[in-house]
């Protein structure tokens, strides 16, 4: 089972990554060796398998309701490309994306 | 007005849980404070950090969802919600799928005009995360927007109904019932102002055609900030959903579903541009979560500390205290603490009814005028008790009692004080008949009149006796004095 | 070579706990060492001579003061670079953070501190851990101390490197499908990848949520044993971190053996390279000298489980990686270049010469920055792992997967249920090439056949050296044992390396006084 350039090109999209034409054909030549090699897996026949999402089956973890100090606010902008001292800046956001 | 169309309305609700902390980390939910001070490394969602669950955020999901009459999952886990958006900072949100914490439950809405009682089903209820905030100054024309995440990491629940919601009215009323419920649970303070209560409906409806009813395409409404934002946008949207039926024909499923947003401004819903894509979120289980699964136990504590629910209060009440209906809708309506104050108030004061008046009347325009809550209020129950109890014990009027309770608020003095004070206080019989002597002897004209069958004319001596002693019981004048006059013989 | 690096974690901190060598020069001699030979082997990202310096005179100075030291004290241990150092660039070896300054310790770090450990520089990786070879850093070629045209396997290939170098005696790695055991197994040292939740993941940068875990390497198993002491143990800020009590691991390796029962899956052994798995069956001797029992055991599903891995470490990266979008920390692209860019799509579109119309300026933010953050193998398994969790996809690929990994763990139930440990190979072939596999990523997929599955499983597994081909390149051999059963394995490889020289071997260039010429040391 392949995947067309068309199709990468939405997955592109999807996963938010910008890929010219050369790396469209190159990703669907890849991705299209890998996917005919994971065909192997319809082999296996997993209608009563319980999926397994986590290997250490631990549940109910929690912490209590506590506060707990934040980053001083420069600390935190530190690390941004891009900010005025009191926020994050990015291109207008207009609507929905 | 006899539309030929049905309305079908289902909501979307977001409420903030009142937790002290955010649901992954340990930093503060309070709103207001200056923007990205309230963050740190897992709510910004840096590199290497990870998410713990907050156990408060967990068991008020699930008292909610109990109170709202929910099925609760013995087994419940997270599951990520993949899209992107600059105040989205993990990139996914931490939310709920394929198994939430509840399902199945069901909200009474009761008409107060009518009375009637009708059950909005409730699909899901599930936990969480809140992403920040994104600002854009568009007066100002700035090519920048402005990300705080401040908010990123709060607990949410997400309330969602069936499509059984029949008029914006009824929408309203519904939202009015879940804010009134969440404040008894204390699980929410449900403020939309500051963005604790958040509410998207999608409405069509269904139109009765000579071909039969025929649906029109689903919308979404978002951007309502207010109960009446919300039943106005939705009336709005009913009559432009009619209007372009009655134009294009276009049933359910001939066109995408549209998102609409309310434009308070204008009164009027517009359209919202969506990408295709955006709705494939890719969920998949948290690998960095666990899990939860919740004993019959836990269930059991969580279900002993949800409390006497809004519903039941109402009918207790009106059972309990003789009130009506009414009287109890707008005493529940008020709040825990203040219905307490009212049932201790009936309670001390012997009279239901009373009690009702008082906390509707003279308490509400107190605390309004004071702009204060009943816990703030000066005077305890078991004080304005001891005055109102007067009132059916025939020891004050209710002009008297309010005078007296005018005073109590200005003053620090007990009802005791100040009815005696003010010269309220209960006139003995000794000093009821001298009274009805002086009188006697100083109207000859009144009781010679009286003496010959005039018996109408004791209404001077009693006008004249609560002149001496506004304390006086009119009665017992009137049946003192006819006595005497019959003694005279 | 000085003799001191020769010496194990174990034996230096006993040296300097009495007073036999200080800190200062301990880490004199290993920054003396990085100093000749990284060049040539570039298995640091960073290396701060100065800071190394100052956290020895800071230990050797606290055990001047009489006070109470630590179990690593005054021990160097390098650290892989996608692991959180508070005010240290931890990078990942992708440009997306090649400015990342982490404002926290990854917990692992800040026990390493307590235990007065002389945090000793960051180092190479594949970007984000994503390779088999180290060659996928956007930043630096990491060569393989025993071939230097080789490469040190990976994703841990810096840590693996500069073990094997004598840089360090000790480093930390990760190891989502076998990134510890597989490098270790190539530059000829030990690895040991714990069993799932045994060891915090806080502030190690996310590849694969639930196949990730820390581990150490170093020639020593008795260095290994020490090192997880340190770092394992229940973590509050670790969900999936598991809150039973750490076992006195450096004790119990010593233990003497008691009648083990190790299984071996006979056909792993015919398809790999007939030196390695010629190495195994010496080992296999070894064992069996030791007292061991061997029976022959099989797991099924075995075959699926690179195919099973490949669906399931991308659909998580694709999520975890989802947060490098420029915004809040990180690489951002140029913005005025961008708009210029996307201007002139936009004239294109209007005029009706381009079919497609312009992203809007935050969605192209989003992707340009993506585009030129990540390399292209972290690229091609976000495109996997978003197309696995897409919709349509997601049951075919990723749900089908979760349950392939269910049968997979069960295999392994069942053999442990037979022997207490497995005996395998690490990889089917020596170190290859570098610059031989990169155009290939099936090729590099496949390498992982006999790692994956540990991972997958959540059991732990050991890579110790057991030979040399005849090219002189190192062969490693693999233990696996269940859940929790790293006693075991360590005791197996402390016992092994008590009849086996393997670890002490030095690659033979660094024998030769001299620091070689004649090869670059950077890409």
């Amino acid at each position: 089972m392949g995947i067309s350039v068309e199709e990468v090109r939405k997955v592109a999209m999807l996963a938010r990554l910008l890929l010219d034409d050369e790396e469209l054909q190159a990703m669907s030549e890849q991705l299209t060796k890998i996917l005919d090699y994971m065909e192997l897996l319809r082999r296996v026949e997993t209608s009563n398998v319980e999926p397994l999402a986590h290997p250490l089956e631990l549940v109910s973890v929690f912490r209590p309701d506590q506060l707990a100090a934040s980053l001083p606010r420069e600390q935190a902008l530190a690390c941004a490309p891009r900010h005025d001292g009191q926020c994050y800046l990015v291109p207008a956001v207009l609507g929905e994306l | 007005m006899n539309q030929p169309y049905e309305i079908v309305i289902g909501l979307e609700v977001h409420v903030q849980l009142l937790t002290e902390s955010k649901l992954f980390c340990g930093c503060s939910t309070k709103f207001g404070a200056p923007p990205n001070t309230q963050t740190c490394p897992v709510c910004i969602g840096m590199p290497g950090v990870l998410p713990v669950m907050n156990r408060k955020a967990f068991e008020l999901a699930l008292k909610t969802a109990l109170a709202l009459n929910c099925e609760i999952a013995r087994f419940t886990k997270w599951d990520r919600k993949n899209y992107y958006y600059p105040d989205l900072p993990k990139g996914y949100q931490i939310s709920q799928y394929d198994l939430p914490l509840s399902r199945n439950g069901y909200l009474e809405i009761r008409d107060p005009s009518t009375g009637s009682c009708r059950r909005v089903r409730i699909i899901r209820v599930h936990l969480e995360e809140d992403a920040g905030k994104s600002m854009h100054d568009e007066v100002a024309g700035k090519a920048d927007s402005r990300i705080d995440l401040n908010r990123a990491g709060t607990p949410l629940l997400e309330i969602v109904t069936r499509p059984d919601i029949r008029s914006p009215a009824e929408a309203k009323l519904f939202l009015t019932e879940l804010k009134l419920l969440l404040n008894y649970l204390e699980v929410s303070d449900c403020n939309m102002q500051e963005g604790s209560l958040r509410v998207d409906a999608n409405i069509n409806l269904h139109v009765t055609t000579p071909e039969g009813v025929v649906p029109t395409p689903i919308v979404e409404v978002k951007n309502m900030n207010s109960f009446r934002a919300v039943e106005r946008a939705l009336s709005y949207e009913a009559a432009r959903q009619y209007a372009e039926f009655l134009e294009t024909g276009k049933r359910l499923g001939e066109v995408p579903k549209q998102t609409r947003g309310w434009d308070e401004d204008a009164q009027i819903t517009r359209e919202q541009r969506t990408k295709e894509e955006s709705s494939d979120y890719r969920y998949f289980p948290d690998p960095d979560l666990v899990p939860v699964i919740t004993s019959e136990a836990e269930l059991q504590a969580i279900r002993t500390s949800v409390g006497e629910l809004p519903a039941a209060l109402r009918s207790r009440l009106e059972s309990t205290w003789g009130i009506t209906a009414y009287d109890s809708e707008v005493l529940v309506h008020q709040g825990r603490a203040f219905v307490d104050y009212f049932e201790q108030l009936a309670r001390v004061c012997g009279d239901g009814k009373l009690a009702a008046n008082w906390m509707q009347q003279d308490i509400a325009r107190v605390l309004n005028d004071q702009e204060i809550t009943i816990e703030q209020f000066r005077l305890s129950a078991d004080q304005l008790g001891e005055l109102l109890r007067m009132i059916p014990e025939r020891r004050l009027d209710t002009r008297r009692a309010r005078e007296v309770f005018n005073k109590m608020l200005e003053t620090r003095q007990t009802t005791a004080e100040l009815v005696a004070q003010m010269g309220s206080v209960e006139l003995d019989d000794r000093q009821i008949e001298d009274i009805c002597r002086r009188l006697l002897a100083e109207n000859p004209k009144t009781v010679s009149d009286i003496k010959s069958g005039k018996i109408k004319a004791v209404g001077g001596l009693v006008g004249q006796a609560k002149k001496i002693n506004p304390n006086v019981d009119p009665a017992r004048v009137r049946e003192l004095c006819l006595r005497l006059i019959e003694e005279m013989d | 070579m000085s003799r001191l690096l020769e010496l194990s974690a174990v034996e230096l901190a006993e040296l300097f706990r009495q007073g036999e060598l200080s800190s200062s020069e301990i880490v004199d001699s290993f920054l003396e060492q990085a100093r000749r030979w990284d060049g040539t082997v570039g298995a640091f990202l960073q290396l701060d001579a100065e800071q190394c310096r100052a956290q020895a005179a800071a230990v050797d100075e606290k055990r001047r003061r009489g006070e109470k030291l630590g179990p690593l004290a005054g021990v160097p241990i390098a650290i892989k670079d996608i692991l959180c150092t508070a005010g240290t660039p931890t990078t990942c070896a992708s440009r997306m953070l090649g400015n990342f300054v982490p404002p926290y310790d990854a917990t692992v770090i800040c026990r390493l501190r307590e235990a007065d450990a002389v945090l000793f520089g960051k180092t190479n990786l594949d970007e984000f851990a994503m390779g088999g070879s180290t060659e996928t850093s956007a930043f630096k070629l990491t060569r393989n101390p025993w071939d230097l045209d080789r490469v040190p396997g990976g994703s841990s290939g810096g840590s693996a490197a500069c073990v094997a170098a004598r840089m360090v005696p000790l480093a930390l790695g990760t190891d989502t499908g076998g990134s510890i055991r597989q490098p270790a197994a190539l530059c000829g040292v030990a690895g040991l990848k714990p069993t799932y939740g045994r060891v915090s993941r806080f502030g190690l940068i996310a590849y694969a949520s639930s196949l990730d875990q820390i581990g150490p390497l170093a020639r020593c198993v008795e260095d290994l044993a020490l090192s997880l002491e340190i770092i394992a143990g229940h973590d509050p800020r670790d969900s999936t971190s598991y809150p039973g009590e750490v076992p006195p691991y450096r004790t119990l390796c010593k233990q003497p053996l008691e009648k083990l029962r190790i299984g071996i899956i006979p056909e792993q052994l015919e398809q790999i390279d007939p030196a390695i798995s010629q190495a195994i069956r010496e080992a296999a001797k070894v064992f069996q000298e030791l007292g061991a029992e061997f029976r022959e055991v099989s797991l099924p599903h075995s075959e699926y489980a690179v195919a099973c891995y490949y669906i399931i470490a991308p659909s998580e990266a694709s999520s975890n990686l989802a947060r490098y979008d420029g915004v809040h920390y990180g690489y951002r692209t140029d913005e005025r270049q961008m708009a210029e860019r996307l201007a002139e799509e936009r004239r294109l579109a209007s005029a009706g010469k381009s079919p497609e119309e312009p992203d809007p300026p935050l969605v192209r933010l989003f992707r340009q920055t993506r585009s030129e953050g990540f390399g292209p193998e972290v690229k091609r398994r976000i495109m996997l792992g978003t197309y696995a969790l897409s919709a349509g996809y997601y049951q075919a690929y990723y749900l089908h997967a979760a349950r392939v990994r269910r049968l997979i763990r069960q295999d392994y139930d069942q053999a442990f249920s037979q022997v207490d440990v497995l005996l395998g190979p690490v990889t089917p072939t020596p170190a290859f090439r570098i610059g031989e596999r990169i155009q290939d990523p099936l090729a590099m997929y496949l390498f992982d056949l006999f790692t994956v599955g540990a991972n997958l499983a959540g059991i732990c597994g050991l890579a110790l050296p057991c030979g040399f081909t005849a090219d002189g390149l190192p062969i490693g051999l693999q233990l696996q044992g269940p859940p929790f059963s790293e006693p075991r394995l360590l005791q197996l490889g402390y016992w092994y390396q008590q009849r086996t020289d393997w670890h002490r071997r030095v690659p033979p260039r660094l024998r030769s006084e001299s620091s070689p010429a004649g090869v670059s040391s950077n890409r």
